[in-house]
């Protein structure tokens, strides 16, 4: 059709689009948005495998934002806001998983019904969590366990996704006189968060923080010391817009070849 | 629309017919000044081009002015964070400019740590017959100098240099998302994650925190501030939107510290909608307040929504920008494209609205005749003084010509910034390097 003349004229002679649409009933929505391996959308898909339970969708999204999670071994800080937005979502579902009971503490890997891969992170991750209460963290662990905690590329001296308390960067030539006006101006008092990681090494803080940060403030029904059934998938997602590194993917491929 | 296209040069010129894009070209800010004769676009390689708008020739009055470049400058260099081993991206957030006060103009822009004033001025003129100095400027031997002269001033070229007056560093732990400028001009605040701060122009050593959501204990964080900005007339008064979908209205005369707001917006849930994505997509990527300083526009990422300040229970519109994507979002979860940030613009009058969204498409939603349009801003599909064609998406079986179904669209181009010239019905649309400006056609 013959364009108007301007913009305006555009929209004001537009009829109510329908393509905007939600054609989806609002009741499939929650299923929808969580199908695994994310198959949104394929309505039209004839004789597909049954959709996967709801539970397993759900720990696929739990798997997938932990991976998230972890792969920030970028050299730019992460962004903050998304890392809250994905950790608030994990603590959404595993608010969910315990209610529903779901939430328990690792089976042992023969008795398990679901992918083995599955499993073996989550007890070598829960082990993790464990050793992360009030420890030193990772490093105790067998040598063939590392790749699971998220090893971050060499030279990664992030310690905590929420961490940007920076040791530097403040004006520390304020003049006293000004201390009273200027009493609202940001304290320099180092985070409980940053005391954490102090004598650390670098390689597992990032997966160790995420843990605490999960873990911090919730005792819930099976998750009385903060456990919690943390499953990385077998290999990041391939869109996963940090660096991967090769070499935690290679200690993953060898712990399922492994067992 | 007639559309005027301008675009960014493609580093890799023998491939232009491709369309690769050097990374640093991305645009990632877009602004006119106030009475609209400049547009400064911020890109992530921290450079800063300023266009010009032409001024319109008595002999040509059938061409509205046409852009052209008139200033660029390297405004931020990639820093290194020794301490904490980690880079300082110098890519520009946001540029902001000031009221013009004099025959300089003046900008700030700012990356994520620190916030730069930049005054942009024009030489014409410039000295000549100095007498120490020859032409070339050499010094001239005293002993060979007989007589005296005064300097005069003679035309040059046109040379607009940029410098920059002021550099507000060293305040933000975090990464600043906004900056906005005061209406008294003498103040401005920048916003970061966890918190506000606010400057005054002349002192870059110092400045207020205003707001602090940061808890003490850092595991208990759950939100952060994703924008902030100034009432356009009430210097005291300011909002921030945050990542739980909520505006927060502060008055500065209230206490020092803002971390109690003055008024509190947020739209209640729909349960029947709850998924775990719905947190996400209520995260609010900007938050504008109308020219008329009534309302506030908010994006998040299905929706515009339009909130009177007198009315904090919910907002007294909702535009659908891309429904079609609810089905979809476990998918841009998985690519991460549930969060991108798309910015939203009022136009002069407050009648229109306009945000970016996938595939190089924009909406413009009428407030008054509830008629909204899609746009496209691409090179393929619109040739210079083409008027555009609205867009369709089509969600369900049977897809029309020219209409594009959901699964076409190209979530790599995305259009997050844009910008609307103050009085006219003149707009700037950025898409990933190229800047694409539309005007209304006279006649």
């Amino acid at each position: 059709m013959e364009g108007p003349e301007s913009a305006m004229a555009v929209v004001a002679g537009l009829r109510t689009p329908e393509n905007v649409t939600c054609v989806l009933p609002r009741g499939t929505m929650f299923a929808r948005g969580l199908k695994r391996k994310c198959w949104d959308g394929d309505e039209d898909v004839e004789g597909a495998p049954a959709a996967p339970s709801y539970s397993l969708q759900r720990q696929s999204l739990l798997d997938m934002s932990l991976v998230k999670l972890q792969l920030c071994h970028t050299l730019v800080e992460p962004n903050l806001c998304r890392s809250v937005l994905i950790a608030n979502t994990v603590r959404q579902i595993q608010e969910e998983m315990t209610q529903d009971g779901a939430w328990q503490l690792p089976a042992p890997p023969v008795a398990g019904r679901g992918p083995l891969d599955h499993l073996v992170s989550t007890e070598i991750l829960c082990r993790a969590a464990w050793e992360q209460q009030g420890q030193r963290p990772a490093p105790d662990l067998p040598s063939e366990l590392p790749g699971a905690l998220g090893a971050p590329a060499p030279g990664s001296a992030q310690s905590c996704i929420w961490e940007a308390d920076s040791s530097r960067g403040h004006r520390g030539s304020f003049p006293k006189s000004l201390d009273q006006i200027f009493e609202t101006l940001e304290s320099r008092a180092p985070s409980p968060v940053e005391g954490l990681f102090a004598d650390a090494g670098g390689p597992y803080y990032d997966l160790d923080a995420v843990l605490t940060g999960m873990v911090g403030g919730k005792s819930g029904p099976g998750g009385g010391d903060g456990l919690q059934a943390l499953a990385p998938a077998g290999a990041p997602p391939p869109s996963a817009s940090c660096k991967r590194d090769l070499g935690e993917l290679d200690h993953v491929v060898e712990i399922l070849v492994e067992t | 629309m007639e559309e005027d296209i301008d675009t960014r040069k493609i580093n890799n010129s023998f491939l232009r017919d491709h369309s690769y894009a050097t990374e640093a070209d991305i645009i990632s800010t877009v602004e006119f000044n106030h009475t609209g004769e400049l547009l400064a676009t911020g890109d992530k390689g921290g450079r800063v081009v300023i266009f010009q708008r032409e001024q319109e020739s008595k002999n040509q009055v059938h061409r509205r002015g046409e852009y052209n470049v008139y200033s660029t400058f390297q405004s931020h260099e990639p820093e290194f964070d020794y301490l904490k081993s980690l880079e300082i991206e110098e890519k520009i957030n946001k540029i902001r400019w000031l009221p013009q006060q004099n025959a300089a103009y003046f900008l700030l822009s700012t990356n994520d740590k620190t916030v730069k004033l930049w005054k942009v001025s024009e030489r014409d003129k410039r000295p000549e017959g100095y007498n120490l100095k020859d032409e070339e400027g050499r010094l001239r031997d005293p002993a060979t100098i007989t007589t005296l002269r005064v300097p005069v001033l003679r035309p040059m070229d046109l040379m607009v240099e940029a410098t920059p007056r002021r550099v507000f560093a060293n305040a933000h732990t975090y990464h600043i998302n906004s900056i906005s400028v005061n209406s008294d001009y003498e103040t401005y605040m920048s916003a970061d994650d966890l918190r506000i701060n606010l400057w005054n122009f002349e002192i870059t050593n110092q400045s207020f925190n205003i707001v602090d959501i940061k808890p003490a204990n850092m595991e208990e964080l759950t939100e952060v501030i994703t924008a902030a900005e100034f009432h356009p007339h009430h210097c005291n008064t300011f909002v921030y939107s945050s990542s739980k979908g909520t505006i927060r209205l502060c008055d500065m005369r209230a206490s020092a510290l803002c971390d109690r707001h003055t008024k509190f917006f947020e739209e209640p849930e729909d349960p029947s909608n709850r998924s775990f994505f719905s947190e996400i997509i209520s995260s609010i990527s900007d938050v504008k307040f109308s020219h008329s300083g009534r309302y506030i526009m908010t994006r998040d990422y299905l929706t515009v929504k339009v909130w009177d300040l007198n009315m904090e229970s919910r907002p007294i519109e909702t535009y659908q920008v891309h429904d079609y994507l609810r089905s979809k979002l476990c998918s841009l979860y998985e690519n991460d494209c549930i969060f991108d940030k798309f910015e939203c613009v009022w136009n002069g009058s407050d009648s229109v609205i306009m945000t970016g969204s996938y595939n190089n498409f924009f909406r413009m939603f009428d407030r008054n005749t509830k008629r909204d349009v899609t746009l496209e801003a691409s090179r393929e599909n619109s040739k210079p003084r083409a008027i555009l064609k609205p867009r369709k998406v089509c969600v369900g079986g049977k897809r029309r010509k020219d209409e594009i179904s959901v699964d076409s669209l190209d979530f790599s181009k995305k259009i997050l910034h844009t910008a609307w010239h103050p009085s006219e019905n003149i707009i700037a649309v950025a898409a990933t390097n190229n800047l694409y400006i539309f005007q209304d056609k006279v006649n």
